[in-house]
């Protein structure tokens, strides 16, 4: 099992030299993590470093496919917050 | 009845009774600290306030790793349009950096400073952030390194920094308490976990206040930027700067909260306003009577390219670096030159202002109370009037009074609108322009057309062509004297009767 980087990642480094199994790389468009080596730092660490770093909410899936970090669970923002704010945006 | 008028001559200036920087004309602003810290921010246009008319900077966008989430931050970094700090166009590596550096040395002749600002935090790119340093100390030996960090892991690195000869750290310290900090800070990480609310509030600020002593103790210059935002740490900003000045640090910059829903952060989504110009001002000079504020930050992006007032970085891309051809030798040996002249130039001018303010002193052996007057100048560097008012995307404020005339901060007039919900459509860029300068009487610039002109003398802003390429400061108190001469400025007539009848 391991977790996944998808699209939303911003490619900002910060998780890569956290992970003890080197399983991060840098690739574009977007950094990935290698399911062989990922080991959800079992044995190394409490928490998983790459989720427990990631400022982008969704840019990781846990091994059962869902956001790591779920919407307004980092930046505080209530998902429904932000989608009125965005539809506001959108009708300027 | 004997006042002193400060900034009479550059020895006497020096010498300033006053400890605050809201004494003081505003190229006084360092004049009272220590000769050594004044040689190191002679010629850092972020740091000393009459260098910034004269000197440029550029900071590589190195750094994209933050350990922090600040609500006034979106971590999606990546536009192109915004001109605000996090914002960059392009990451660079080390090496695409100092070839960057190098290129705009050869290029921009009053670069001075080169610093790492982000887009995250430099410190958490620690390997990035060395390695660029490492390579100009050695091919840039010239250009004045500096850096800055939120301060979470600032203590762990403080040996690093002193070995690449950085002598400027900039900590940005928006709290000293965790309360505060919570509502700052929805998390931080930290001993390899993510630690939210209160508690990592209270980590960062420990660390903070942690690293700034460390610093101060080996000598490095610590200036402390903090975001000023309303009803979350307005009230408590004054505090701050008792503490960090406390600690070490030698300047405070209190900038505003730039908070736009489109810009996706916590504050701009939630609606957080940002402080109007006068409360901006208003914090600014409570905080002065215990430290020296920072007036004249632009705000500007981690890939910032040029004087503080301009962004060149379109002219710097990576791709236009890359067929460069540089000749960092004899481009070192312009810059020196360069360097020199304009180090003339502001020694002539000093010379100049100094008989400015005798003509202002002059005006107060009428024993006459004149208030206060805000004037707005347009520059385009060199510390003179030499900007068309159209041409103008900001303008310096002034404040002159009976003892001084003193830089109060800047007005953008084209990117932002000022004012959030205030701010029409049917808006013309004139009225914008002219909402901008509210509380200015004046505008001083080398030139500016009719229909402005009408405009603004509607408005009660007297505008002013006369004083083209004079320096900013002796343009200013003539103006002055000239309101005060001609009896706009007599509202507090009566108590200066009363006093000089004591």
């Amino acid at each position: 099992m391991a977790y996944e980087i998808i699209e939303s990642c911003v490619n900002c480094w910060a998780c890569e030299p956290l992970c003890p199994s080197q399983a991060i790389f840098d690739a574009r468009p977007h950094f990935r993590i290698d399911a062989k080596k990922c080991t959800e730092c079992e044995g190394d660490f409490a928490d998983p470093q790459c989720v427990s770093i990631c400022p982008i909410e969704g840019a990781i899936l846990s091994p059962f496919g869902e956001a790591a970090n779920p919407p307004g669970s980092l930046t505080g923002i209530r998902p429904e917050r932000m989608a009125e704010v965005m539809a506001e945006i959108q009708a300027r | 009845m004997e006042l002193t008028v400060i900034g009479q001559t550059a020895g006497e200036a020096a010498e300033g009774g006053c400890s605050s920087s809201g004494c003081g004309g505003s190229s006084d602003q360092l004049s009272h600290l220590p000769e050594h810290i004044r040689a190191k921010v002679h010629n850092h246009p972020c740091y000393s306030e009459e260098a910034h008319h004269h000197f440029a900077r550029m900071h590589v966008a190195v750094a994209p790793a933050c350990n922090i989430q600040c609500h006034y931050c979106n971590r999606k970094y990546d536009c192109s349009n915004e001109s605000r700090p996090g914002v960059v166009s392009e990451v660079l590596t080390p090496d695409q950096a100092v070839k960057k550096v190098m290129a705009v040395a050869a290029n921009i002749p009053q670069m001075t400073v080169l610093g790492i600002a982000g887009p995250g935090d430099p410190l958490a790119n620690p390997e990035r952030t060395f390695e660029t340093f490492r390579q100009l100390t050695e091919k840039a030996p010239d250009i004045k390194l500096c850096v800055s960090t939120n301060g979470l892991t600032l203590p762990d690195q403080v040996e690093e920094l002193c070995k690449h000869n950085i002598d400027h750290v900039t900590i940005t310290i928006n709290c000293v308490d965790p309360d505060v900090g919570a509502k700052i800070y929805p998390w931080i990480f930290w001993n390899n976990r993510r630690i939210k609310g209160r508690k990592g509030a209270e980590i960062l600020i420990k660390q903070q206040q942690k690293g700034l002593k460390m610093l101060t103790e080996r000598g490095i210059l610590v200036k402390v930027n903090s975001v000023m935002i309303p009803g979350v740490n307005d009230a408590h900003l004054e505090e701050v700067s008792k503490v960090v000045k406390a600690n070490g640090a030698f300047l405070h910059n209190v900038m505003p909260l730039i908070a736009e829903a489109e810009h996706g952060t916590f504050y701009g989504v939630m609606g957080q306003r940002g402080p109007t110009h006068g409360e901006l001002q208003a914090l600014q000079d409570q905080c002065a009577g215990d430290m020296n504020m920072m007036r004249h930050c632009r705000q500007c992006r981690a890939d910032a390219v040029g004087m503080l007032g301009e962004d060149r970085g379109d002219e710097f891309t990576m791709d236009k670096v890359e067929n460069m051809e540089i000749d960092y030798e004899s481009a070192m040996q312009r810059r020196a030159e360069y360097h020199a002249s304009i180090e003339a130039n502001r020694e002539a001018q000093k010379q100049q202002s100094g008989q400015a303010f005798v003509a202002l002193s002059s005006l107060q052996l009428k024993k006459k109370e004149t208030r206060p007057v805000l004037m707005a100048v347009a520059t385009s560097g060199g510390g003179v009037i030499n900007q068309h008012f159209g041409h103008a995307k900001e303008f310096l404020v002034y404040e002159a009074s009976m003892t001084d005339v003193r830089f109060i901060g800047y007005r953008k007039v084209d990117l932002y609108c000022s004012g959030g919900d205030s701010c029409g459509d049917a808006e013309t860029t004139l009225q914008k322009i002219i909402r901008a300068l509210e509380g200015c009487e004046a505008v001083l610039c080398s030139k500016i057309g009719y229909e402005p002109w009408e405009q603004l003398e509607t408005a009660g802003i007297q505008p002013n062509g006369e004083h083209a390429m004079e320096p900013i400061e002796e343009a200013v108190a003539a103006v002055y004297a000239e309101m005060a001469g001609n009896g706009q400025l007599d509202e507090a007539r009566e108590t200066a009767q009363l006093q000089i009848g004591a």
